[in-house]
């Protein structure tokens, strides 16, 4: 503690730490922008410093102010520098801020593959967990796949800290990298059934999250999941796997029947009310899949509405008020999901919900809305609206009363009005509604209006009544400022009592309303309208005066528009200037025929004849495009690019030019264009739905059934139609409206008992009880008004709408994978090579050895080409790997039998692992290297960790540049071909030549001749995914590759001049047999020493944490511990394990020696030139040099390949001559001098320990010497 | 998923923004705003979900929050998250800090955000809920504290170097080791006592 205290206040000398930041710009709150930014130029000195704790310390501060809004993205590649500190606390610093701040765009994020790959196979969990959370907040793409494979092996870690965080992590991998779905599912798969809980969590949460978008594909883990729902007592498990179910129902019914019974269960039995309410939910989901004829399920749903209700109105008093809010709150959301299937449950629940809109939270009566909605029938509309205009009147704030406004008119006009019995009462209703203040969405009740007027005949009577009082009454509409959204009524108002003007009272009061000089403040859209209308009104009465023996009446009509009219002609907005102007002549005209006593009303009128048709909103869209007819066509061929763009500037500078090829045009089709008129009126004239004054429109309606026999004659004589002046204040007229229908429907209802009665006298059947015994029914109800709605009109062979397609850009299409046949063949070779996941260099050497799989390494290449293209490309071109995979797995099958009699022998033999190809064309391939046998593959890749000839031809079009493109588009050629099944033959077979050569070369490529994948490798770009396995021993049995040891850490750092090394062995199963119980063993050196578990002898052995299944691969790590590095190591180590058959087990024993060199005593350390110079002139470093003869190939793949295989980093490189540095694990720093001429290369090196140096050098020339 | 995580004070004031997806910096801040805009002006006992469309997500997200004394906690998750597990989970959070911080107040979260961002990773990760376990997240974060105490000790000598060169001169350090004197590690009691209201629930 004492020292914590010194330590803090050391580093408190020289820089603020957080704390200090926090308070600074706490004190300066004044002036917080200026503190901050002197902050910031303070940080930026920091990041300059070469000690690393001050600049984590500046890092920490940079989380901090990204916090606050500022861009920290400068300082990216020092969060680099931090995240690849040994030192744990620094390295979690540098990962937060890159979790905070880094991103696709983020170039530096290049940088870190490496680092993150070394963290993740740490031997310290913290430091692996660490690496898998930053990354999980800004994995790339071309992380994911380098990586993949990195985490995959994490999914199977003895800790199960780092197995949950890699196997959550892997749905963030598949999202950037689908690819890597299928090959890590099995083991994804696997992990659900994990011992430890929080693994299996999340292992359920990734494959929820995949199921959640594509359900169909994971209908086959369905069992599975059963198992995990009856068994699992984790609440969280379960309500995530109780979600998933319910995505899947749907797609399944089957599914759900067995679900209603676990489900009831857990309902009955929980007291988590989270997990309560999701069973609910899935319960319904399940309910809605099925068909709705499962009588047996009703007690399901009343079990559902009941706990809901529960939810809905119980309040725990233990709980705080909010959380019962939310109970609430989801309780009503879950009924409305009912409401959909089973409308008949939720409304019996009426009265609860009627009472959530008494409720103080707002979204909790939003709810409640969009339940009553789904409620209404004809019985309870009114009921239900009365309910909430009462509701209207006491909110306060305009967004709820708005969404109330929106809500009523949606109760009352879904489906048509179907709910509606009575349109006058609706009409009142709307006239209600204009009342309230400072709504937005009077345009809203203005349609509505619109809308009813038209579309129901009958009320026209009615509803032009009530518009003339609200016209006669605008200024109360108006009057206020607030008011603006409302005065939208009046545009309807004014339309409905033009249109239908002969339905009116007195229009000249209306007329005069209208024109009231008042109007002139309304919006220009509302007065065009009013001038309109204005005319057709003055018509209207125009034909009722003109039989009048009296023509002053008439006249002084005439003469009340054209004193009223030039008010409007002055209008700013030009559409009520022209319609005012156009009509004052109109009118002025008539008056002078008026005083010749000519009769012209009917003329007048005729102006405004016809009737407008509703048409469906999509119905211009709908129209199917005639035969013949190619819309994307020209017309006339465009003008020329640069003729477009003069033209417009010209139009307005230039001076009368002869217009070019428009005009032209027209005058030439003059006669044509004549002609197509005509046409085009002849067809119009025979289309029913092209709207038009023919009187074959109105026809329409009046072929409408209903209209002349409505009940309207009852209502006239019990309400006056003249409605009383319209009152802001009195009785809601609506109010009388619902009595009067309910005095209406008793009436009908005792007439239909009489005639019931009759009928049931006339007939004894028993179907007339039904109808008694029942509560009034919805078809009891008869509409006051028979609605003639108008159906919306709609062009012949209009399709029905598919507009709702999937965003194309959704990352989860891309994982929309189908893993049946995944884990159907689970346990064998599941995947299709060209799917396994790229993998380190170690694959390369299996490639070299077992040739059969070197079709992976070529479809590999075919990937790495499919990166490139766009991703459009990439998707065709899974389809076309599936295509292939189908045709190569058929071919598999065949030569199975054939190939594990082959093996069979091969394998006993020790030795030839012969060319068993898994198509033609593999096997084609394979046949040039065959004459490498394993053992001289092996020890090849031993002495060079071949390179990825993936990477070979993918990455290094500088150093080959005819070749490996050729591969690439032999490659993307070959995968067309296969699509077409493969008709030309001869074409392949020449191909395959080509292949055979490029095989060759690759082969010789990993043979030692050069590391092409380091040629990409220059000063700013980064080193791709590499490293350094090799072989360390096998048998028939098993494979062990190791790689070279460059894993270093000191955290547990008490040995004082010790250090430890990390060596990762991958056990691969080779025979058909399981391997188990496998032990570890290494014969300890004084110098080099495994590390055991505490407790157990020197002489002990390590068990592998896993097991083998056949064909199986996994990795292991072992620490050793060492107290020399300066000279190389060798250890001797033995492997035992057991080999399990059907019938038998055998142990086994396999022997094999680690090789340590001096350069897996070297980190890669970046190295800045001027503290590179400053230490070669510290003068403490001993010299050396070595030359190098006859060496062959470019210098920056000499320096790629120094640095690949020897841990250097390019410290500076000028022409043909380069600075390198690498650090040992002991912090001795070694530098080289690459200098080439010819063929010659001289390495001038440094270093402190000369022992170290001189036998790295001779590793150097010992890597070089086998070029 | 969980979309993002923001803890904030009664002022709107951000003392925790985890995105689990990029934004720039204005819109982060912008979300900030509207989020505590819209979570404010709620009442205390009215439901702690917020549906609706904002900046960040869409129709399938939903806030989740709740009100702890002088700090909102709150949650934008997507549909596939249950609603009262989110609830759940902010008290787990919230309790976990507790336990960590003994007795946590808004002041520990100013002065310690690192610390919180690294207890909420053992939580969540990359937006999705890695353990609900409050023993488990607090033995991992202990873990981890002990571990830096342990690499504290280990780094002194290189410090203590460091200390010498700088007092070579290089460096002007007396400004810093004023206020190093003047007050240590900001401990809650060196405080204004105004600031450290503890919250009432915990």
């Amino acid at each position: 503690m004492a020292l914590k205290i010194v330590k803090g206040s050391i580093d408190r000398m020289f820089d603020k730490n957080l704390q200090d930041l926090v308070r600074g710009i706490r004190n300066h709150k004044e002036d917080e922008a200026k503190y901050i930014s002197t902050c910031i130029d303070e940080i930026k000195q920091e990041l300059k410093q070469d000690n690393i704790a001050v600049k984590a310390n500046a890092v920490c501060k940079l989380t901090y102010l990204q916090m606050l809004g500022y861009d920290v993205s400068w300082a990216a590649f020092n969060i680099v520098e931090v995240m690849s500190s040994s030192k744990f606390t620094y390295k979690r610093i540098g990962y937060l801020a890159a979790s905070q701040c880094f991103h696709e765009s983020t170039d530096v994020i290049m940088l870190t593959t490496n680092q993150i790959r070394k963290d993740l196979s740490s031997p310290n969990q913290y430091d692996t967990g660490v690496a898998l959370t930053g990354l999980s907040c800004f994995v790339t793409p071309d992380l994911a796949r380098d990586l993949a494979n990195d985490i995959m092996t994490l999914m199977s870690h003895t800790k199960p800290y780092i197995r949950k965080k890699a196997v959550l992590i892997m749905y963030k991998v598949f999202l950037k990298y689908p690819e890597s779905l299928r090959p890590a599912f099995p083991r994804l798969k696997e992990k659900l059934e994990d011992p430890d809980p929080g693994v299996q969590s999340a292992a359920v949460n990734v494959i929820c999250e995949l199921a959640r978008r594509n359900p169909k594909n994971y209908l086959s883990l369905a069992p599975l999941f059963f198992k995990l729902m009856t068994s699992s007592t984790n609440n969280w498990v379960l309500i995530k796997i109780i979600k998933l179910f319910g995505a899947l129902t749907p797609l399944e019914p089957r599914l759900g029947k067995k679900l209603i019974e676990p489900l009831t269960n857990l309902i009955h039995s929980t007291s988590a009310m989270s997990l309560l309410y999701e069973c609910v939910n899935t319960v319904i989901a399940v309910l809605i899949s099925l068909s709705s004829g499962m009588p047996n399920h009703s007690a399901s749903i009343q079990l559902c509405v009941q706990k809901l209700r529960i939810l809905i109105e119980d309040s725990d008093q233990n709980c705080e008020p909010s959380v019962n809010a939310c109970m609430k709150y989801l309780g009503l959301l879950a009924m409305s999901k009912i409401l959909k299937t089973h409308p008949k449950s939720v409304q019996s629940h009426k009265d609860l919900i009627l009472q959530c809109l008494d409720d103080k939270d707002e979204s909790i009566r939003l709810r409640a809305l969009d339940l009553l909605y789904g409620m209404v029938s004809k019985k309870n509309l009114m009921e239900i609206v009365k309910k909430l205009m009462l509701h209207v009147d006491k909110a306060e704030g305009t967004t709820y009363r708005d969404e109330l406004l929106t809500k009523i008119i949606d109760i009352c006009s879904q489906s048509n009005y179907q709910y509606i019995t009575n349109f006058e009462w609706y009409i009142s209703i709307l006239v209600e509604l204009t009342r309230l203040e400072g709504t937005r969405h009077g345009h809203l009740i203005a349609s509505q209006m619109l809308d009813v007027a038209i579309r129901v005949k009958a009320i026209r009577v009615f509803a032009v009544a009530q518009m003339a009082t609200l016209l006669d009454n605008a200024h109360l509409l108006t009057g206020n400022v607030q008011r603006k959204g409302i005065c939208e009524v009046l545009y309807a108002a004014a339309w409905i009592c033009g249109e239908f003007s002969e339905h009116l009272d007195n229009p000249t009061q209306t007329l005069e309303a209208m024109l009231r000089p008042k109007v002139a403040t309304l919006p220009g859209h509302i007065q065009a309208v009013y001038v309109q209308n204005a005319a057709k009104l003055f018509a209207t009465i125009l034909k009722s005066q003109e039989g009048n023996t009296d023509s002053t009446a008439a006249q002084e009509t005439s003469q009340l528009m054209i004193d009223r009219l030039p008010l409007f002609v002055q209008s700013a907005n030009l559409e009520v200037q022209e319609r005012a102007s156009c009509i004052l002549q109109l009118v002025k005209y008539i008056q002078k025929l008026q005083q010749k006593d000519v009769e012209i009303a009917e003329e007048v009128i005729a102006l405004f004849a016809g009737e407008l048709n509703p048409v469906a909103p999509k119905a211009q869209k709908k129209v199917p495009v005639p035969e013949g007819l190619d819309l994307d066509a020209w017309i006339n061929e465009p003008p020329s690019e640069s003729e477009s763009e003069d033209e417009q500037p010209r139009a307005i500078f230039a001076k009368e030019e002869p217009k070019h090829s428009r005009p032209r045009h027209t005058e030439v089709d003059e006669k044509e264009l004549a002609k197509r008129r005509e046409a085009r009126k002849q067809e119009q004239a025979n289309n029913p739905f092209y709207i038009k004054s023919s009187p074959s429109s109105q026809k329409v309606y009046q072929e409408a059934p209903g209209v002349e026999h409505i009940p309207v004659v009852q209502i006239d004589l019990s309400v006056p139609l003249k409605v009383p002046v319209f009152c802001p204040t009195g009785l809601p007229m609506s109010d009388q409206y619902v009595k009067l229908e309910e005095e209406r429907r008793q009436k009908d209802k005792a007439e239909k008992k009489k005639k019931e009665k009759k009928k049931r006298k006339e007939k004894r059947s028993g179907r007339g009880k039904r109808h008694d015994s029942g509560p009034e029914s919805e078809e009891d109800i008869t509409p006051a008004h028979m609605v003639d709605i108008v159906t919306e009109e709609m062009p012949e062979n209009a399709l029905p709408s598919d507009d709702d397609d999937k965003d194309p850009n959704d990352p989860h299409k891309a994982l929309d994978i189908d893993l049946d046949n995944l884990m159907e063949m689970a346990g064998r070779r599941p995947l299709a090579d060209s799917e396994k996941l790229p993998v380190r260099s170690h694959r390369a050497a299996e490639v070299l050895k077992s040739p059969a799989q070197d079709g992976d390494a070529e479809s590999a290449v075919s990937q790495e080409t499919k990166k490139k293209s766009s991703k459009e490309k990439r998707e065709k071109k899974k389809d076309k790997d599936r295509d292939r995979k189908k045709s190569k797995e058929d071919k598999k099958k065949k030569k199975k039998k054939h190939k594990s009699e082959e093996k069979g022998e091969d394998l006993l033999g020790g030795q030839e692992d012969g060319p068993v190809g898994q198509s033609e064309e593999t096997s084609e391939v394979a046949a040039q290297p065959t004459s490498t046998t394993a053992e001289e593959a092996a020890t090849v890749a031993a002495a060079e960790a071949a390179p990825v000839s993936e990477l070979a031809s993918g990455t290094a079009p500088d150093s080959e540049p005819d070749e490996p493109k050729d591969t690439e588009t032999e490659e993307t050629k070959s995968s067309k071909h296969k699509k077409k099944k493969q008709k030309k033959e001869k074409e392949e077979k020449e191909k395959k030549k080509k292949k055979k050569h490029h095989h060759h070369h690759h082969h010789s490529d990993g043979g030692g001749e050069e590391s092409v994948q380091n040629g990409t490798v220059e000063e700013e770009e980064p080193l791709p995914p590499m490293s350094n396995y090799c072989l360390l021993a096998e048998n028939s049995y098993i494979k062990m590759m190791m790689e070279d040891a460059d894993q270093v850490n000191d955290i547990q750092g008490n040995l004082q001049d010790g250090s430890q090394v990390v060596v990762s062995v991958i056990f691969e199963n080779k025979c058909d047999s399981f391997l188990k119980s496998m032990e570890f063993n290494v014969l300890d050196s004084l110098n080099s020493k495994l590390q055991r578990p505490e407790g157990s002898g020197p002489h002990d052995g390590l068990t592998v944490p896993f097991q083998l299944p056949p064909g199986v691969s996994n990795e292991a790590r072992f620490v050793f511990t060492m107290q020399s590095i300066i000279m190389p190591q060798k250890l001797k180590g033995t492997l035992t394990f057991i080999v399990k058959n059907e019938d038998s087990s055998t142990h086994e024993k396999l022997d094999f020696k680690l090789h340590f060199t001096c350069t897996s005593y070297l980190i890669t350390t970046p190295c800045y030139s001027d503290a590179f110079a400053k230490l070669l002139e510290s003068g403490d470093l001993k010299c050396s040099s070595v030359k190098l003869e006859g060496v062959v190939m470019p210098f920056h793949h000499l320096l790629a390949r120094i640095c690949f295989r020897h841990h250097f980093s390019v410290v500076e490189r000028i022409d043909s001559c380069a600075s390198m540095y690498s650090r040992s694990i002991q912090d001795h720093h070694v530098c080289l001098l690459v200098k080439t001429s010819g063929q010659t290369v001289s390495i001038d090196a440094k270093c402190d320990e000369p022992t170290l140096l001189g036998n790295v050098l001779d590793e150097i020339k010992q890597t070089f010497s086998q070029c | 998923m969980i979309k993002a995580i923001l803890i904030f004070n009664n002022h709107g004031k951000p003392r925790l923004s985890k995105f689990y997806e990029h934004y720039n910096e204005d819109i982060e801040q912008q979300i900030i705003r509207e989020t505590f805009h819209l979570v404010s002006k709620r009442d205390e006992n009215v439901c702690n979900f917020l549906e609706g469309g904002m900046l960040i997500g869409g129709s399938d997200y939903k806030l989740i929050y709740r009100h702890y004394a002088t700090l909102y906690f709150v949650f934008c998750v997507d549909s596939s998250e249950s609603e009262l597990g989110i609830l759940d989970l902010i008290q787990v959070f919230v309790e976990t800090l507790d336990k960590c911080f003994e007795n946590v107040c808004e002041l520990d979260l100013i002065f310690h955000v690192d610390k919180v961002h690294n207890i909420l990773a053992e939580m969540v990760m990359g937006g999705m809920v890695l353990e609900t376990n409050m023993n488990e997240i607090i033995t991992q974060v202990d873990a981890q504290n002990k571990m830096e105490k342990s690499e504290v000790r280990l780094t002194l000598p290189v410090h203590y170097f460091y200390l010498s060169v700088y007092q070579a001169g290089q460096v002007d350090t007396g400004r810093y080791c004023r206020s190093a004197c003047s007050c240590r590690i900001s401990c809650k009691e060196h405080e204004p006592p105004g600031n450290a209201q503890k919250h009432q629930h915990w």
